[in-house]
């Protein structure tokens, strides 16, 4: 294959139907295209208004995640789900997957959980394929090698009838990471950085590739972790190539490949890297080494320092001041020792079993601060299952956590799963907008290590001082 | 869709950068199943206190914001969640352009899709806009042109199929639907792959 062509670029041509021109874009078919019930209501509606009925049902794969209960007697137990809008949208998407034949993996399914985290756990996601959901953290799918956007609900009717979407190619930027990232700093803490480096709208209208040896190294869960904030930095897309550490991640699992169609499928992935020729549209560097644990301050996740750092003061930066009031933080004190109310260890940026892990680190034999709240919610039910074979619900509940059911829970707060007015939250999700835990909730993102060493203490406190 | 050709109207500023479409449309409003309704919703946090009483300060409160169409933000309007409410909710309100200096990709495609306009400004016009809020403002899709109040009319960039789109009232679907041997002849080659 040409040596000139990015990762990106080789996914992109091999799904051209019609390659773009100056007056139209590019018909792009799309191989995998993940629902959930939040973002297909509309959508579905659109198919039966025109008589149309699903291009493909067997490359659409359905789960709920967003809106659904996390307690396990809301799901299991027969108590009624909380939010009564949201139980309509759950039976209105149990109704649409049957009526067009979608496989749905439902509330009470084993296999059930955020839908970033089932695509790769389940095999479904796999290297060089094209991903899209209507779901902005389908970037997440990128660290497989696939290309994965999320899309809006019209485009969601697109793919319901056609199985191709109308895009313009994007530009690409590499994201060139060097260096051993310190005990204590991980994939959160890097993308955390990188975004801090280029800014929530410096990825836009970009692709990006995660380079380099820093990325070569993490596991498959801590790639998904980087991949799946690319949409913060702005980015349509981020991608790894997969290597080694993809193929051995995905062998086995119930949708990937088995037998002599594996051996084709590496043989066809082992193709897609990025060539010694390749150029990118732009280009980043980081230095993995001089990382430390990251925490937002403000309200984007491009308004983060190191733990360390205090909170910047700029007088003439009217933004900068709304988000700190919101936050009710005084410009140049430090981000360490602000107290914590809640903290959240969950969804699809930190809700894998390597995460849980993390987190349990810090907590095993420890007891979290009086009068914090600490919820626990695994991606899906079967790192719910891995965790709990661990024993990793058990250090979680003696530590004074909830252990709870799989879903997005507290990242948006759709399920219940809210943040208190005024509350400052340390939570391992991707979003730190106002009133993006619930009305007025003030949102600290930060890793599973910090987020769980906060909880320990009520403050906000970087992990190494406990190890 | 509605086409759009010509907007001719009063501006309504917000100059905060970087509003996400969680600010555009909370979370808990997107249990809906349906398109309509949500304009009431929009900016639902800073329009609204605690006790659901409207902010008379918040520019969308005032009496003057009344009929206007055309929205000038700040830089990186609709960054975050891929949710259409944002562009339906604005639309809703009976906001169809958005003028601002970047506007998030996601954001930009599902605005396109439902007649809401994006338009890209050099800094300097964005400027402008932003210290003259109510200043009535032209866009013109087939030109692609913003003329402000002294005259002055500027370019801004359009994709000529969403521009095309927008001028007839012509959804995308279907233009796809039209592919479909196309579409038939790539699925039989992957099939044969």
């Amino acid at each position: 294959m040409d040596s000139s062509l990015t990762l990106f670029e080789k996914v992109w041509r091999a799904h051209e139907v019609v390659p773009e021109t100056a007056d139209t874009p590019a018909v792009l078919y799309v191989d995998l295209h993940l629902i959930h019930e939040v973002t297909s209501p509309q959508a579905f509606t659109v198919l039966r208004e025109r008589g149309l009925r699903l291009r493909r049902p067997e490359r659409t794969f359905a789960t709920m995640d967003h809106s659904t209960p996390t307690r396990t007697e809301q799901i299991f137990g027969g108590a009624p789900i909380t939010v009564d809008a949201a139980a309509r949208q759950v039976r209105e998407l149990e109704r649409n997957c049957a009526d067009m034949g979608v496989e749905l993996l439902g509330l009470r399914d084993a296999r059930r959980g955020i839908v970033h985290i089932i695509g790769p756990e389940l095999g479904v996601t796999q290297p060089g394929k094209t991903i899209v959901c209507g779901d902005s953290h389908t970037s997440t799918h990128g660290a497989l090698g696939a290309l994965a956007f999320g899309i809006g609900t019209t485009e969601v009717g697109h793919v319901f009838a056609t199985q191709c979407l109308l895009q313009r190619k994007p530009r690409t930027l590499a994201v060139n990471v060097r260096g051993t990232l310190p005990p204590g700093v991980g994939a959160k803490d890097l993308i955390l950085a990188i975004i801090g480096k280029i800014g929530v709208a410096g990825g836009t209208g970009h692709v990006i590739e995660y380079r380099g040896e820093t990325i070569g190294a993490l596991d498959m869960d801590g790639r998904m972790t980087v991949c799946n904030m690319s949409i913060e930095a702005g980015a349509r897309a981020g991608m790894i190539a997969p290597d080694e550490t993809t193929f051995r991640y995905l062998a086995g699992r119930p949708r990937a490949p088995q037998g002599a169609a594996w051996e084709a499928s590496l043989e066809r992935w082992r193709q897609l890297p990025s060539g010694p020729g390749a150029r990118f549209d732009r280009e980043v560097d980081i230095d993995a080494a001089a990382l430390e644990p990251m925490v937002t301050y403000g309200t984007n996740p491009g308004m983060v320092i190191p733990i360390g750092a205090s909170i910047p003061e700029r007088a003439d930066d009217q933004v900068l001041a709304k988000s700190l009031a919101y936050m009710g933080f005084t410009p140049g004190e430090p981000i360490r020792e602000q107290p914590v109310n809640v903290v959240f260890i969950g969804s699809c940026t930190n809700g894998r079993l390597s995460d849980l892990r993390a987190a349990a680190s810090v907590l095993r034999g420890r007891k979290i601060a009086s009068g914090v709240q600490m919820l626990v919610v695994p991606g899906s039910q079967q790192v719910k299952r891995d965790a709990e074979a661990e024993g990793l619900d058990r250090i979680f509940i003696d530590a004074g956590a909830e252990w709870r059911e799989s879903g997005c829970s507290m990242c948006l707060g759709m399920n219940g799963d809210l943040v208190p007015k005024g509350h400052y939250a340390v939570s391992t999700s991707n979003r730190n907008f106002e009133g993006r835990q619930g009305i007025g909730a003030r949102t600290l993102l930060a890793s599973p290590l910090t987020a769980a060493a906060s909880a320990v203490r009520g403050r906000v406190t970087d992990p190494r001082e406990l190890f | 869709m509605e086409a759009l050709r010509l907007l001719r109207s009063r501006t309504v500023v917000l100059p905060v950068r970087d509003i996400d479409t969680d600010q555009i449309i909370p979370a808990r409003f997107l249990t809906t199943t349906t398109r309509e309704g949500l304009g009431a919703h929009l900016f639902e946090d800073w329009r609204y206190g605690p006790d659901g009483a409207a902010r008379p300060e918040f520019v969308l409160n005032r009496p003057e914001a009344g009929g206007c169409a055309i929205l000038v933000a700040g830089h990186n309007f609709g960054c975050g969640s891929s949710r259409e409410h944002a562009a339906w909710a604005l639309r809703d309100f009976g906001v169809r352009a958005v003028v601002s200096t970047q506007i998030a990709d996601i954001f930009r495609n599902n605005a396109l899709k439902n007649g809401l306009l994006p338009v890209i400004v050099e800094p300097d016009v964005h400027g402008w806009l932003l210290e003259h809020p109510g200043a009535q403002v032209s866009i013109d899709v087939q030109s692609t042109t913003l003329t402000l109040p002294s005259g002055t009319a500027v370019r801004f960039a359009l994709e000529p199929f969403a521009r095309y789109c927008l001028l007839n009232g012509i959804d995308e679907l279907g233009f796809l639907l039209a592919r479909e041997s196309e579409i038939a002849a790539y699925e039989a080659r992957l099939g044969s792959a």
